[in-house]
């Protein structure tokens, strides 16, 4: 990284006890089930120039134990919660006697490539759209059914398995034309510095990732490995969540989940990550 | 419980004096120094120290390294190592450093931790909700800084 980190690294170099860590992002590299080969780091997208030169999976941060999780289908703790989307994409409810299957058929073709480009402009409705937003429009509009809490179990859950079925492809969020407003308000809320501890998200994630903050390793706060599954609360976390908690920890007054304030900041933060492998659903500490 | 209530209502007392300097007087110079003690009172080393370690004062250590406090866990690297600070730095620019560091470093990182207004969405505390008042607490209490101060000044090379 930085000047900085090479500071903080010689810094533990020079001293013992307390400080016996290093920043940096690792160097591992990411297989999944000993075949998809992952991109975790890449040359960041143009609309970057000037903050980062690479953008870095949050992956390279973890511990190697928390990292392993991620590697195999069968240690993945949220592909219980893909299972159980996928239980619901065949159940038809509402007042149209529907499942998603009914107009989608199998995700594993029709899902393809749908996380990489989400948030996503949609011309009908006039309003930039994310998977969870399209998701409720399926169930309100063609099944009749009540819309999921946002962020909450099912409404994540099926962020996940749909997730799925974009892994190994890179991130590529349209920014222009007429997505371009919010992008720009997402922006602008990326480095607005917030709360009683004026903290913007790049003052940690683009001044500082790669460093310690007591005990948290900074990462880049990427997006494409979302929903993640955290060891910390033993579910399936979705994007706004995160966000929420970042906020919160500024000591300022948060947004909710579903806002278009969070919505404009989806769409921005998922653009930082362009390039890099959608990797959903991660696992994280 | 008497004993207690009479030191609370020293302590009260104490923080009431005319000395106390409001957060919104404090007289920085023009390299962000301070040059009264906020509170007319010495700072006091050890609770100083409990107020730079400890997660829900002033959690500096969630930032910054110290060699010295090695039975606590986990320093972080946002900032400088501050092993050294006592031999670098006055009472009065580490007085003004942390009451509002920006008026030393311009833009820092480092909270301010002297101050009631001027955020933008702020909160109440650490809860994501709105605050109750228009002015927040300070992160800090005058005597807090001043403490705090005296702990730093203890950080020196020998
Ligand atoms: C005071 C520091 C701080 C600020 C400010 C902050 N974050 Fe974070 N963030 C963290 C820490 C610590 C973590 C957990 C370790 C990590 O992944 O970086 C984290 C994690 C994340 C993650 C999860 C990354 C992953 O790979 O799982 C995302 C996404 C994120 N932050 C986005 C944001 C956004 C967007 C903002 C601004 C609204 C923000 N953060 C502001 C400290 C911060
Ligand atoms: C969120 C991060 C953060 C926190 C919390 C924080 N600081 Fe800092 N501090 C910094 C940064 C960054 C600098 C470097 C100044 C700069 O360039 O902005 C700094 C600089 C300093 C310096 C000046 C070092 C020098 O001599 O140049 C002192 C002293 C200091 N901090 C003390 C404290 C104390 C005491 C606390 C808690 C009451 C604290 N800091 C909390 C980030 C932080």
């Amino acid at each position: 990284m930085t000047f900085k980190a090479l500071t903080a690294i010689a810094l533990v170099a020079g001293l013992s006890a307390p400080l016996a860590m290093a920043g940096g992002a690792d160097d591992d590299t990411m297989v999944i089930n000993d075949e998809t080969e992952m991109v975790t780091k890449t040359a960041a997208p143009a609309h970057l120039d000037g903050a980062v030169d690479e953008v870095i999976s949050g992956w390279h941060f973890r511990s190697d134990e928390t990292q392993s999780l991620q590697l195999d289908d069968f240690d993945n703790p949220g592909m219980i919660f893909v299972d159980q989307a996928m239980d619901v994409w065949n159940t038809a409810e509402g007042s149209e006697g529907k499942a998603c299957a009914d107009c989608h058929n199998d995700p594993a073709e029709t899902m393809v490539g749908v996380k990489a480009t989400y948030p996503k402009w949609n011309e009908e409705a006039g309003e930039v759209r994310t998977v969870q937003m399209q998701v409720n429009d399926c169930r309100v509009n063609r099944m009749g059914a009540e819309a999921w809490k946002y962020d909450a179990g099912k409404a994540v859950s099926m962020e996940a398995m749909i997730s799925l079925h974009s892994r190994g492809m890179p991130m590529s969020v349209a920014i222009d034309g007429p997505a371009a407003a919010m992008w720009e308000k997402g922006k602008e809320m990326y480095y607005t510095r917030t709360g009683q501890l004026e903290l913007s998200c790049a003052n940690c994630h683009e001044d500082n990732y790669g460093n310690y903050i007591r005990a948290d390793h900074l990462s880049q706060g990427q997006i494409n490995g979302f929903p993640v599954y955290r060891l910390k609360n033993a579910k399936l976390n979705g994007v706004h969540s995160r966000f929420k908690g970042c906020v919160r920890d500024t000591r300022a007054e948060t947004y909710s989940p579903g806002s278009e304030d969070f919505i404009a900041l989806e769409l921005y933060v998922a653009s930082r990550s362009n390039g890099l492998s959608v990797e959903s659903p991660s696992v994280r500490n | 419980m008497r004993l207690l209530t009479i030191t609370a209502a020293m302590l009260v007392a104490g923080m009431a004096t005319a000395e106390t300097v409001a957060p919104a007087d404090v007289q920085f110079d023009e390299d962000g120094a301070v040059a009264v003690s906020l509170t007319g009172q010495p700072g006091d080393a050890a609770r100083g120290r409990d107020v730079f370690a400890t997660k829900s004062k002033g959690n500096c250590v969630s930032c910054h390294a110290v060699a010295q406090l090695a039975d606590v866990p986990f320093h972080g690297e946002v900032g400088p190592e501050l092993s050294w600070t006592g031999d670098n730095r006055s009472a009065e620019e580490l007085r003004g450093i942390v009451a509002d560091a920006k008026m030393t470093f311009e833009g820092s990182m480092m909270p301010s931790f002297y101050k009631t207004k001027g955020y933008i969405r702020p909160g109440d505390a650490y809860t994501g909700k709105a605050p109750k008042t228009d002015e927040l607490p300070p992160l800090l209490s005058a005597q807090d800084i001043e403490d705090v101060v005296a702990f730093l000044l203890t950080l020196q090379e020998s």
